[in-house]
């Protein structure tokens, strides 16, 4: 398994990786020793020098360094900018590290005392504004989704180790939705953000009749406009509109716009 | 072309013997919110799941002639030593899997290719509706009947035995202005649902031979015009139309229009309306390397005009960057430059697009609001 790999007679680096976690549940890491039948050609293809969730050593030399989580403390800046300084590559795993995740929605109380109280009441604890990676440091590349997809991570780290060009789905879920000919979930009075919601995931959550909760951030040139008048058509409140399109911090910047024109609007 | 009649009950006989291959026809999926059935092609196992009656389905049965995603091939990657990808060699690639002759680099590596058309066993499509009839006619024309065939869809073609099976008209059928509501080719056998008997059209030896073994025989003059009269009750239903007449020259005309751009903005760019298409057959291709680095494949995946990144090429450049220029295209390919190549438009008025489209976009609209530019 040490062995060096070859890729059509040419030698094939194995590159360190590191395995890093700031704010998060660590489900991302977990699922890529989820899948079992796949772990061993992972570990193949990748020198794997640092992973809490799956090995005891911890290394501090690796190239490429996957980080899990949001920027929602001071010390966490401080080991985010380190891991950036050691790694060739710095990769975001999954929503959180992309967009704040589940934890940036705390951010639009806009008090953090407030919601340090409700959630700790007297309990000591930092936190400030949750941040993406990108607010903190340069980030290489971008890996969605909540969790990360298990099947993407391994041919995007496929792709890596043969230097090979990396690309995101330009296309909202809708298309991979179709392509599983599911029932569409706006038919069946579900709220749904496939519409506007990057793909890759291969309509994972609407073809288990959940609708998309955007955990991807928005494709490309989304469609946000008619999204909400889609929304309105079906009589879907703005509000549980909203609560969708805040759940993982991908559309911060379009429910800014929404509440901005809220605001002018009163 | 040959005629028969047999009673209504003789179907499950016909659909019995049929059923010694794969059918695939319509079964109800569901029901929407208001209680509504939806229906979509699927396996059939058991007759009682046929539903003869459904309205349209969601998606077209594109998935079993042309299926949204294919590997057109896949290789094998092995080494000079015969290890597969280990340099300090090993076993081949651990599968028995021979050298292909022909398929070598010449250097250090050897690489076989393999391609499955993935056609296993004859399939039926039971129950097409004449709109979908025309569509297989109209992919047959580009896909098989230029300089380069498609193999993938060429081997599906020619192992489906089909029977079509009269429609109930919906309110967003349009497929009378665009002439495909009945099917004169592209079956093996057509049924017209009349009370208690069918009326079977006739155009393989197949299924003239399969008719023998049922209950069937020659229709008298009455039925004659108890089938026409089916046909003109038919006829009568719909009620959804768009104006052909000199549609390609108004195309042209009105490239310009500004209701292009007010149909854009309502655009998604999802590709929904590609995807449940019955005559959508664009695509793209991607590689993929396996993580072991000793398979490859090359996956086909359907694709959508409407796409962001339809029109990117080579070097970054977005021939298409607009929704609205995306949407236009789109009618252009159905309602223009396919008519000029073969003369009859790329659409069969099936409405599944419009239907689908949550920005509700609909041909007949889309083609109203062009030809009443100003």
């Amino acid at each position: 398994m040490t062995k060096n790999k070859t890729f059509l007679g040419v030698p094939v680096a194995r590159p360190k990786v590191g395995f890093f976690e700031l704010s998060s549940c660590e489900g991302c890491q977990l699922q890529l020793l989820n899948n079992e039948a796949t772990l061993l050609d992972f570990l193949s293809l990748v020198e794997i020098v640092r992973f809490r969730e799956g090995m005891k050593e911890a290394s501090d030399e690796y190239e490429i360094a996957f980080v899990e989580g949001s920027v929602t403390r001071a010390d966490e800046e401080e080991r985010l900018k380190n891991i950036r300084e050691k790694a060739r590559i710095v990769v975001a795993l999954g929503s959180c590290a992309c967009f704040g995740g589940v934890n940036q929605l705390k951010n639009r109380f806009h008090d953090l005392e407030w919601v340090k109280k409700e959630v700790y009441g007297s309990f000591p604890i930092e936190t400030q504004e949750v941040k993406p990676l990108s607010a903190v440091i340069k980030v290489d590349l971008e890996i969605y989704g909540c969790p990360i997809k298990k099947e993407e991570v391994e041919r995007i780290v496929t792709a890596l180790v043969l230097g090979e060009e990396i690309h995101h789905p330009q296309y909202p879920v809708c298309m991979e939705c179709k392509a599983r000919e599911n029932i569409c979930l706006f038919d069946l009075g579900e709220p749904c953000l496939g519409p506007v919601t990057r793909a890759g995931c291969d309509a994972w959550c609407p073809s288990n009749r959940l609708g998309c909760w955007g955990c991807r951030g928005p494709a490309p040139e989304a469609n946000l406009t008619r999204l909400q008048i889609i929304m309105a058509e079906r009589g879907i409140s703005q509000e549980r509109m909203i609560d969708r399109l805040e759940c993982f911090g991908g559309f911060a910047g379009f429910v800014a716009d929404i509440r901005v024109k809220k605001e002018e609007a009163k | 072309m040959l005629f028969k009649v047999f009673p209504v009950g003789e179907l499950i006989r016909l659909f019995e013997i049929l059923s010694a291959d794969r059918i695939v026809g319509p079964v109800k999926k569901g029901e929407d919110q208001h209680g509504h059935s939806l229906y979509d092609f699927d396996v059939v196992h058991d007759f009682a799941e046929l539903r003869l009656d459904y309205t349209q389905t969601i998606h077209s049965a594109k998935n079993y002639f042309l299926p949204y995603r294919e590997d057109l091939c896949t290789f094998t990657f092995q080494d000079a030593a015969g290890a597969g990808g280990d340099e300090t060699g090993g076993s081949g690639d651990g599968q028995g899997r021979p050298n292909a002759a022909g398929a070598r680099d010449g250097g250090s590596g050897d690489w076989q290719k393999e391609v499955d058309y993935g056609v296993y066993a004859p399939l039926v499509l039971f129950g097409l509706h004449p709109c979908d009839i025309n569509a297989l006619n109209k992919l047959d024309k580009v896909l098989l009947g230029g300089r380069y065939p498609n193999p993938f869809y060429g081997e599906k073609r020619a192992n489906m035995f089909i029977v079509g099976h009269s429609c109930n008209p919906q309110p967003f059928c349009f497929c009378k202005s665009m002439g495909t509501d009945s099917a004169i080719r592209g079956f093996d056998l057509f049924l017209t649902r009349m009370d208690d008997l069918y009326f079977a059209e006739v155009l393989s030896s197949r299924a003239f031979h399969l008719l023998e073994q049922i209950d069937c025989r020659e229709p008298d003059s009455r039925e004659h015009r108890r089938y026409l009269n089916e046909m003109a009750v038919k006829e009568s239903l719909f009620v959804a139309h768009v104006d052909t007449s000199d549609l390609t020259k108004i195309l042209d005309l009105e490239f310009q229009a500004p209701v292009w751009k007010e149909w854009g903005e309502k655009c998604l760019s999802c590709g929904t309306c590609a995807q449940v298409c019955p005559t959508c057959y664009c695509y793209g291709v991607e590689e993929h390397v396996d993580m072991d680095l000793n398979h490859g494949r090359k996956e086909k995946k359907l694709y959508s005009c409407n796409l962001l990144d339809f029109a990117v090429v080579a070097g970054g450049h977005n021939f298409r960057p607009e929704s609205h220029t995306r949407l236009k295209y789109r009618y252009y390919h159905k309602h223009r430059g396919f008519v000029e190549a073969f003369e009859e438009s790329l659409c069969v008025g099936c409405g599944r697009c419009g239907q689908s489209c949550l920005a509700r976009i609909t041909v007949p609209e889309v083609i109203a609001s062009v030809r009443a530019s100003k």
